[in-house]
């Protein structure tokens, strides 16, 4: 019993003492961010990694998502006759959750996964070290440009996906399954609010910052040997997804 | 002047350092030697920071850095530049740009002033023309030697060297041994260099610290160690070949 607990309060321990790890290092990342010389070719090295490079998987995915809800949506609506709300369905649960939770977490398999591999050799290879030698901080240098990246990318790789979501659905349910365009596009108009909007934007910029910082730290902080880099790189994708679901449903009560 | 006072780490659970008392002189070459394991690279990351001891301190010129953090830290290293064991050569930038990466980062210098730079480092160093080759096309020596113009280019005070040659061909070590000596007494640097390269590093260094059990065993110059009692030492320095001591200290 004893030593139960005493397993217990380790683990609990060890737990804060992680957690209090990674808000300092992102506290510290963005305190850097903001004292010059600001690092704006990273940033934009960093956006083009994340956003441009994660684009292709981002559209394929968002399509046969929009393409399988329409498919779902439309032999569901017909049964109560509301083949004409198929355009709501499917962009309601794009905007509202599937864009945002299936784009953080394409980024999380592409780009996150890379993150911590990149950051986590140059740890390993002594880069890291050689940055500190050189008088550059890791921090400032590494990290704060791929916090940005992930907090401008991931909302702009989310409206993508919604937008080619809905086309998506639009091409399966109207030109598929007849469904009538003007019902498809109408009942998108009439069921989506600004708040909607706001809503995928507001989870868009926090499940970007989630991909980054856990991916960035986990790759910072690696053990020194390929097996730890490999822990450390299914770690931050296990971590992120598993974040970005839980983060999702908090969220969600709150917005709705 | 580099000075280590008392200085013990432990790492993993095991005490590598157990209170290491070491005075680096300026402007001259010092060599750590000891076993593989002993913790020598350790010692070399405290020297400029990357590491801080448990207990001890380590000064540079009258500043006790094993406390300093952020920005008076990196006024201290602004005076030290280091060649690591794999080169660590930024994987994603050309040899160029990581040889100009200190220049740009550090001085914040641009044009024509890093490209005479860069360039007068790359031909001391036998690599002219080389200069967009990514490191991933580099030999292991290129490499090395690309670290060594990166470490040169700032003309610091300090260089610390961890196993410049290792893993490098008898050749192609004695050409970098070479490299840093002939830059030392031209640049008259302090070169704190690591190295398992025995007897080559008696015949180059101004002093060599014997580093075992966690504590400086003997810190002299060369020929002090042709002279020593300690049957560990002189094993050790035995096994590697035979040792050519400088000419001086034959004659006396």
């Amino acid at each position: 019993m004893v030593m139960m607990l005493e397993q217990l309060g380790r683990w609990v321990l060890n737990l804060v003492s992680e957690m209090g790890r990674m808000l300092i290092f992102v506290l510290s990342a963005f305190a850097w961010l903001v004292r010059p010389p600001l690092r704006v070719a990273q940033i934009v090295k960093q956006v083009h990694f994340i956003g441009y490079k994660s684009m292709f998987v981002v559209v394929l995915t968002a399509a046969f998502t929009g393409m399988v809800l329409a498919l779902q949506g439309y032999y569901t609506l017909r049964k109560f006759g509301s083949e004409g709300l198929l355009g709501s369905a499917v962009a309601l649960s794009m905007i509202r959750e599937l864009g945002p939770v299936l784009a953080a977490l394409m980024v999380t398999a592409r780009a996150g996964s890379a993150m911590t591999a990149e950051i986590g050799i140059m740890r390993i290879t002594e880069q890291i070290d050689a940055l500190d030698t050189m008088a550059v901080n890791p921090l400032q240098y590494l990290i704060a440009p791929k916090l940005v990246a992930g907090l401008i990318g991931v909302p702009l790789l989310v409206a993508i996906f919604d937008v080619v979501g809905i086309y998506g659905g639009h091409l399966v349910g109207v030109e598929l399954l007849g469904v009538n365009a003007g019902s498809y596009w109408n009942s998108i108009e009439s069921a989506v609010e600004w708040k909607d909007v706001y809503g995928g934007i507001l989870k868009s910029v926090s499940f970007g910052l989630i991909v980054s910082w856990i991916c960035t730290y986990k790759g910072f902080y690696t053990k020194m040997s390929a097996e730890g880099l490999g822990t450390a790189t299914t770690e931050a994708v296990v971590l992120s997804s598993v974040l970005i679901l839980i983060w999702d449903y908090f969220l969600t009560s709150v917005l709705l | 002047m580099i000075k280590l006072v008392g200085v013990t780490k432990t790492l993993g659970g095991q005490a590598v350092l157990r209170g290491v008392d070491l005075v680096i002189p300026p402007g001259k070459v010092t060599t750590i030697i000891g076993r593989s394991g002993e913790g020598k690279s350790v010692l070399l990351k405290h020297m400029i920071g990357l590491m801080q001891p448990d207990q001890g301190e380590v000064w540079v010129d009258g500043t006790d850095i094993s406390r300093l953090r952020g920005h008076a830290l990196n006024e201290i290293r602004k005076r030290f530049a280091m060649l690591f064991q794999g080169a660590a050569l930024f994987d994603s930038l050309t040899v160029f740009e990581n040889v100009a990466f200190p220049l740009r980062e550090k001085l914040r210098l641009k044009g024509p002033d890093v490209d005479r730079r860069v360039e007068e480092k790359l031909e001391q160093v036998g690599l002219s023309g080389m200069g967009h080759k990514f490191p991933a096309e580099l030999s292991g020596g290129m490499r090395k030697r690309v670290g060594l113009a990166r470490a040169l280019v700032m003309e610091p005070e300090i260089i610390l060297f961890d196993e410049p040659t290792t893993g490098l061909d008898p050749l192609m070590a004695k050409s970098i041994h070479d490299l840093i000596t002939g830059m030392q007494r031209k640049l008259g640097f302090t070169a704190v260099m690591v190295s398992h390269e025995i007897p080559e590093i008696f015949g180059i260094s101004d002093y060599v610290a014997m580093l075992k059990d966690g504590r400086i065993a003997l810190m002299a110059e060369p020929r002090a160690f042709q002279r020593t009692d300690d049957p560990d030492i002189r094993e050790f320095i035995s096994v590697g070949g035979t040792v050519s001591w400088p000419a001086v200290d034959q004659a006396g």
